[in-house]
């Protein structure tokens, strides 16, 4: 046991006896638990409809190596952003100086690996640390002079655009370091197998058969652990399905990555990132206060969490994330640009609600962001592959994104009336 | 012949499985000034409510008879075309509008659409002049205190064509000199032919003001009293508030009571809106192991203000004083620092202030106490689970799993939470702000049980409340608050109802 709580445990509560109300059993216990997980897993399944829809549509282009390669590529820097936007949002802010906070920390690098030739990874070190200065300027006023976030980000996309054409002075900064231009661009190990030859390309395989062995590790870890306390209510046939389904899916990827160019380099980066992310909100005490803050700010404060604090290193944290997208997009462009991230904020804002975070704050998931930012990414590519213009992609973009908060607000309203 | 402007007759409310009003009669004399009287949830403002069409026609039984009319209100539109007006406790103002566009919110002074400016503020100036209000129509709201706030409330009911006025505390919130304006206005529009019914606390004002004083007691009318006739005393009336038997509702409890563990000296508040208002005045009090102790207060005697403000500064402004734990001054200057020195406030409102409602039961008891399930940071959640599931055993917290949302539970399941949440977090003093607001009679004789165990374990606690009966039933000693002073201070042996009420309308000298 992690802690000492005995001291504070009721007297009479020795004994643990098992929990039979959890696990109904019967068809009606199994179709009940399932109706309960379909809201969790409902924005997958979305996901799905919408991969398959879209693979019959473009008979079969949607899901070939190279194009899911692409797919990845095209939206790591959003779903890197949409990583930290949920977590504002769970808080129940909203910054929408991503995109330009993104593009300043691009020009930042620009000047210091390009313009001065200093190495590259001096320029990505200090351009994280800009992207968490300028998360701590926004944080400061929104946490510790009660500005709201709406007003503070909505200032803060002006001056850091204004920054970024300040630094650039309305020229482009090109070309970067091959390493630098690694992050956003770059595979692994692309010639140790050329090119879309071998569907056995041994690193890519590696990883991705190394990702399905600790996933199945940690669930399996977490089950055994959660049958010891005698508090397991996930019936043990659901448990498989997912854990084969997560399974597959890793593999399916792996398969097509294999086939092609081989493992984005920030694909890597991405899982890194969603794993601690995910850890964070789920397990950390600061991701608990997040969403303790976001569901009743005054019971968060009366509780003894120090609700400013926590404020400002969300903030922090966006910064920095928004500051590796930045330097994500710049290695994928080759160049920082005075127009860089435009409307990237609006993106990754997007994605969070697509993914079922509350307008209103305290809830959320990163999975459900990231998902969301797949299934924006996915009409995209998808809408691209099928020659729809862009001015038709837009209008139904916001069409999903406008259904999809609708339906989260249609469902929460039933369920409140169901109970009162 | 009677010259009645208003009979209540046999008004009878039910909400779901509470029966709010049973037969109330109120008859009101044209022209007098009525008080209604009673404890706090004695059902004083759902009869008001039930007049002025809040709760409309078809919601309750019995006739109101206004006018000398049968009238059957829809809503509060209708009973104001009658002139009926109330004024309710919260000020229902827009506090970024001026004052002439206060008073005529939802009765603008305009032409095919378009607001005659000149005239609204003339006539607003006239309104003004009559309620004594000397501040140009056009200052916004905000920049106005809140006796003046008060005033422009009743001017807005002049504007209405006022014949009944109705004011639902009007001093709770008031100063003195504001309270002794409002009272000279009251009698002003009397003399006006303004009839009004004032539901107050404040026995003295009562005196002073009233002609007639119906009581009322457990949703009961009890007894109009003539203040004019007979001489009638403060100890009439609370004999009347609060004359009811103590059935035994209360678990028993032989107080094993040890040393001092808390203690509270000169502590003054203001209030952070209005500075200079003292809201807690020089407050001293202490408490002892296994000692239950209560404060006991009329609304806005500033219970909760001073429960807050002690609680890591919660509340208020230029807080003075100091605390004591275990006779070492502590500082609780933030609310962690409060906790930390061992001290909880569970909330009057906890939906507001208490819980997460949309987080689970287990995340909402472990809030307080985190720490204590996590190592560097890292949140052990199977250890979570265990603790709050030892939890909704103990405390027979009624829900299939301790992974319910909160904001699904009843009232009496949710209070059991915010109070599991305080235990984990390890307290030695507990600081309960209306434990059994809103939870129904079972639940409360829960809660009751659950405080004598915290006590019995050496916990020292303070237990808020409005209800006499609930003090008397369950308390070592009682602290009697009365406009943010503690007036007085009884054993259990020695507190009845009529002492401590006495001791609670206590008037500063």
């Amino acid at each position: 046991m992690a802690t000492d709580t005995t001291s504070s445990r009721p007297a009479d509560l020795g004994n643990r006896v098992p929990n039979p109300e959890r696990t109904p059993g019967g068809i009606r216990g199994a179709l009940g638990f399932l109706t309960s997980q379909l809201r969790q897993i409902g924005i997958f399944i979305a996901l799905l409809v919408i991969v398959v829809l879209f693979q019959i549509l473009t008979d079969g282009r949607l899901l070939t190596p190279g194009n899911v390669s692409n797919i990845i590529v095209q939206n790591s820097y959003i779903l890197i952003l949409a990583i930290g936007m949920v977590m504002i949002i769970i808080a129940g802010h909203i910054d929408l100086s991503v995109g330009s906070v993104a593009a300043f920390v691009g020009a930042v690098t620009g000047v210091i690996a390009v313009d001065n030739g200093l190495p590259w990874w001096l320029a990505i070190a200090v351009g994280l640390v800009v992207g968490a200065l300028a998360g701590a300027w926004q944080g400061f006023w929104v946490a510790f002079v009660g500005i709201p976030a709406f007003i503070v980000t909505l200032a803060g996309m002006l001056i850091f655009r204004g920054l970024t054409q300040i630094t650039l002075g309305n020229t482009q900064i090109t070309p970067f370091p091959t390493e630098y231009r690694q992050l956003g661009g770059g595979f692994l190990f692309p010639n140790v197998f050329p090119a879309a030859t071998s569907p056995y390309e041994w690193i890519t395989v590696g990883l991705g058969v190394l990702a399905a062995v600790m996933l199945v590790a940690s669930q399996v870890r977490g089950r055994i652990a959660r049958a010891k306390l005698n508090l397991e209510g996930e019936p043990f046939a659901w448990f498989v399905t997912k854990l084969a389904f997560s399974v597959a899916l890793i593999l399916l990827i792996t398969y097509l990555l294999a086939s092609s160019r081989g493992t984005p380099i920030v694909l890597i980066v991405l899982a890194v990132l969603v794993v601690v992310y995910t850890a964070v909100m789920n397990r950390s005490v600061f991701g608990r206060h997040i969403y303790a803050i976001g569901g009743n700010l005054n019971a968060a404060k009366l509780s003894g969490i120090k609700t400013r604090w926590v404020d400002f290193w969300l903030f922090v944290n966006m910064g920095t994330l928004a500051a590796l997208a930045g330097i994500v997009f710049t290695g994928r462009l080759n160049s920082a640009g005075p127009g860089a991230g435009n409307l990237f904020e609006l993106d990754a804002i997007a994605a969070s609600f697509i993914g079922g975070a509350a307008v209103q704050g305290g809830i959320g998931t990163v999975t459900g962001a990231i998902t969301g930012g797949l299934i924006m990414g996915v009409l995209n590519n998808g809408m691209s592959l099928l020659g729809v213009s862009t001015d038709y992609q837009q209008f139904i973009k916001g069409i999903v994104l406008l259904l999809a908060v609708a339906f989260d607000v249609f469902n929460k309203r039933r369920a409140a009336g169901a109970t009162k | 012949m009677t010259n009645n402007i208003l009979e209540m007759r046999d008004i009878t409310k039910t909400f779901p499985g509470v029966k709010a009003l049973q037969n109330v009669n109120l008859q009101v004399e044209r022209g007098e000034v009525h008080a209604i009287c009673g404890e706090n949830g004695a059902g004083k403002s759902t009869l008001m409510k039930v007049l002025s069409g809040v709760y409309p026609h078809g919601t309750y039984e019995g006739d109101i008879v206004y006018e000398g009319e049968t009238v059957e209100f829809k809503d509060i539109r209708d009973s104001e075309h009658a002139g009926i007006v109330i004024i309710h406790q919260e000020l229902a103002l827009s506090p970024h509008l001026s004052i002439a566009e206060n008073i005529f919110l939802g009765n603008e002074q305009a032409k095919r659409g378009f607001i005659n400016w000149d005239k609204t503020n003339l006539e607003a100036a006239k309104l003004l002049a009559r309620v004594g209000l000397k501040d140009n129509p056009i200052t916004k709201i905000s920049h106005i205190g809140v006796g003046k706030q008060q005033l422009v409330e009743i001017a807005k009911a002049l504007s209405k064509e006022v014949k009944l006025l109705i004011l639902d505390e009007p001093t709770a919130a008031l100063n003195d000199e504001d309270s002794a304006h409002l009272l000279d206005l009251i009698r002003h529009l009397k003399g006006q032919g303004i009839t009004s019914i004032i539901i107050s606390h404040k026995l003295n004002e009562i005196k002073a003001i009233a002609d007639k004083v119906t009581i009322i007691r457990d949703g009961k009318t009890i007894e109009t009293l003539d203040l004019q006739k007979d001489d009638i005393s403060e100890e009439r009336i609370i004999k009347g508030m609060v004359g009811r038997d103590l059935e035994n509702r209360y678990p028993d409890r032989t107080p094993k009571i040890g040393e001092e563990i808390f203690r509270v000296e000169d502590w003054s508040v203001r209030d952070p809106r209005d500075t200079s208002r003292l809201v807690i005045d020089n407050a001293h009090l202490s408490v002892r192991a296994g000692e239950v102790v209560g404060i006991a207060g009329l609304m806005g005697a500033g219970r909760t203000e001073l429960a807050m403000s002690i609680f890591g500064r919660s509340y208020g402004s230029h807080i003075t004083g100091r605390v004591y734990m275990h006779g070492k001054e502590v500082r609780t200057h933030t609310v962690s620092q409060a906790i930390e020195a061992g001290i909880a406030y569970a909330t009057e409102d906890r939906k507001h202030y208490g819980l997460n409602l949309i987080e689970d039961i287990k995340r909402n008891i472990s809030t307080a106490g985190l720490k204590k399930l996590a190592k560097r940071g890292w949140v052990d959640g199977n250890q979570e689970y265990v603790v709050a599931d030892q939890y909704r055993k103990s405390m027979n917290i009624k829900a299939p799993s301790v992974g319910a949302i909160t904001g699904k539970l009843s009232g009496g399941n949710q209070q059991k939470v915010v109070l599991s949440k305080w235990m984990y977090s390890d307290p030695e003093v507990l600081i309960l702000d209306e434990p059994t607001r809103g939870i129904d009679v079972g639940a409360k004789y829960e809660i009751y049980s659950i405080i004598n165990k915290l006590a019995g374990e050496g916990k020292a606690v303070i237990v808020i409340s409005s209800e006499l009966p609930e003090l008397l039933g369950i308390c070592d000693r009682i602290y009697a608050l009365a406009e943010g002073r503690i007036t007085g201070e009884l054993p259990i042996s020695e507190a009845t109802p009529e002492s401590l009420m006495q001791y609670m309308t206590k008037e500063r000298d």
